[in-house]
């Protein structure tokens, strides 16, 4: 069942007014990787960072009810933290291939073909800074639709061609033949600036959707390559008042969203 | 056993699996062990966290097998990122699950199990020894070989444990643990609380007793012996203690106070515990005024050269 009121990809841009004010930056990104995850199904989502965590619980409670959530360790809850499963390590490596999943990932770099980085900076040999590693990002890349999530859009995050691949991008796989390319999608990449996705002839990146406030320039600035910027962008769409309560009052009353996104 | 007697079996050179998940439940006694021990030049095999923080900072790591190190609520491992940084070890770094099915293999005495994993990444790149395979089936799929993690010993740490080296988990999560000790040639597995067999089933259901005494070589009763890492129900993560870990690791200086006050090279694992109560019992204590610490400073969010950190996977749902 699909219980939404919501379901304008894209909206005017203007700042929804609630008795606590109109809607922030944050709530944007918030909105932005909610959507990713609209019309998956019965999948689980697995965001990484506060903002796609609010999104993911934002969606679960709106438009997506079908969504499996985990409490960031082992159990599979409902939205009220109700616990309906177990999802070990081990189960959710057999659930990534199996494909029914999710998942929005950060990245310390990211291509225009979508290729992510979060090993480590300059040569692996003998790095110059050494980052997480490369997790789980190539099982999941090759196995489950991948998003990316990116707070703070710079030419050091976006670049031309990132250090150590660990989230294969649409050339990578493309190379790599067609067990590689079999499950590979990466659906969208958001970030403090925008919404992008890859539909251009050559999959590589392009801009979808502005958050307001946001030029195409400042985005073309703020990317370290060629950016596909199509002749009207629009705007990404604006939260609902009922939305905006549940994410203000219900899902991050906390605001972990402000300390992930500058104002 | 104790740990040292553990650690009497080991010798350098050897291939070491150690059990648990970043920073949860770590056989973090074990490794002090290994600390207070002469042996060196290993091949460490983990999903790391502070156990090959520690490890690399002693220097005794020749190779480490990975797909990652962290420490959870702080996303990155100070004492491996300066190891890395500084060429310190070879490192095979794989993604989590061809790590996962490289330990099947070894459990099962299978070379390689295929996976669709790797493949278009640089993990191919960054290991050039890597082979694929070809289905041989109509769809011919071509996949990694994810080869075998064999081991000649397995450090893993338990909620529960009897003498015969029945183990049990009492957390969320199993993790590897049983999977490490299957693909060892010896195992090595320390509890909170060494219990009669009798008594296993009492504390949970049969599913917990997933490591099994055929594939255990000998078990250590080490109350605490994850600190700092979780090891639920038991103890949660010491979150203070990590930062001061993770500050201390950061700094040369700071980090040669911080070993000799909590890892001296003649002491022992009651003393460590010791050394944490006393440094808690000072960090509860209120400064006089006269000698007010710094104030906790807030953690950074970005690193000095602007790259965006990864979120704290334990509370953000990173799973793999």
């Amino acid at each position: 069942m699909n219980a939404s009121e919501n379901g304008a990809a894209t909206g005017t841009g203007t700042p929804v007014g609630t008795a606590s004010g109109p809607a922030t930056r944050a709530e944007y990104c918030v909105i932005a990787c909610a959507e990713a995850w609209r019309g998956g199904g019965e999948i689980l989502a697995s965001p990484m960072g506060a903002v796609p965590s609010v999104g993911a619980r934002l969606a679960r409670l709106t438009f997506a009810p079908e969504l499996l959530l985990t409490d960031g360790e082992a159990t599979l809850v409902g939205p009220d933290g109700e616990p309906e499963g177990w999802l070990p390590y081990r189960r959710h490596l057999a659930l990534v291939t199996g494909g029914r999943r999710h998942v929005m990932m950060g990245a310390s770099q990211i291509d225009r073909f979508g290729n992510q980085n979060i090993s480590c900076v300059g040569d692996w040999d003998l790095p110059s800074r050494q980052l997480l590693g490369v997790r789980g990002a190539p099982v999941n890349t090759l196995n489950n639709p991948v998003s990316y999530w990116i707070p703070r859009h710079s030419p050091r995050v976006f670049v031309e061609r990132v250090d150590m691949v660990c989230g294969v991008g649409h050339d990578r796989a493309s190379a790599a033949g067609p067990s590689a390319t079999r499950f590979h999608r990466i659906p969208r990449v958001v970030s403090d600036l925008g919404v992008f996705d890859f539909a251009t002839p050559d999959r590589s990146m392009r801009l979808a959707s502005l958050h307001p406030g946001v030029t195409a320039d400042e985005v073309r600035a703020a990317t370290g390559f060629a950016l596909t910027v199509p002749a009207d962008v629009p705007c990404t769409r604006a939260p609902s008042p009922a939305e905006l309560a549940l994410i203000r009052e219900v899902i991050d009353p906390g605001r972990t969203r402000d300390r992930e996104v500058r104002a | 056993m104790t740990p040292e007697e553990v650690v009497g079996r080991l010798s350098s050179g050897m291939t070491v699996g150690i059990g648990g998940w970043g920073s949860r439940r770590k056989p973090m006694a074990l490794v002090r062990a290994l600390l207070r021990s002469p042996v060196t030049d290993l091949t460490v095999i983990s999903y790391g966290g502070p156990d090959v923080g520690l490890l690399a900072a002693a220097g005794r790591i020749r190779r480490l097998v990975t797909a990652f190190v962290t420490l959870d609520s702080i996303p990155l491992e100070p004492h491996y990122r300066a190891a890395r940084q500084r060429g310190a070890f070879a490192l095979t770094e794989i993604d989590e699950a061809m790590f996962m099915w490289g330990l099947h293999a070894a459990a099962n005495r299978l070379p390689f199990l295929p996976v669709r994993a790797g493949l278009g990444s640089d993990v191919v790149r960054v290991n050039p020894e890597l082979r694929t395979v070809t289905s041989p089936y109509e769809d011919a799929e071509e996949f990694v070989a994810a080869p075998a993690l064999r081991m000649d010993a397995a450090l893993v740490h338990l909620n529960r444990a009897d003498r015969l080296g029945n183990g049990q988990y009492l957390g969320p999560d199993p993790y590897f643990d049983d999977l490490f000790c299957e693909a060892a040639d010896a195992a090595y597995v320390s509890c909170e609380r060494l219990v009669e067999t009798a008594e296993l089933t009492e504390n949970g259901s049969l599913q917990t007793l997933l490591v099994q005494r055929h594939s255990v070589t000998g078990v250590v009763e080490a109350p605490g012996g994850a600190h700092f890492t979780s090891c639920a129900p038991d103890q949660p993560r010491d979150e203070a203690f990590q930062r001061a870990y993770a500050a201390a690791a950061a700094d040369p200086v700071a980090w040669e106070a911080f070993a000799a006050r909590f890892l001296p090279p003649d002491g022992d694992e009651k003393g460590y515990r010791q050394a944490v109560r006393t440094w808690h019992e000072e960090q509860a204590a209120p400064a006089r005024p006269e000698e007010q610490a710094t104030p906790a400073r807030h953690e950074k969010r970005t690193d000095p050269a602007g790259y965006e950190k990864q979120a704290d996977p334990a509370r953000h749902e990173e799973r793999s």
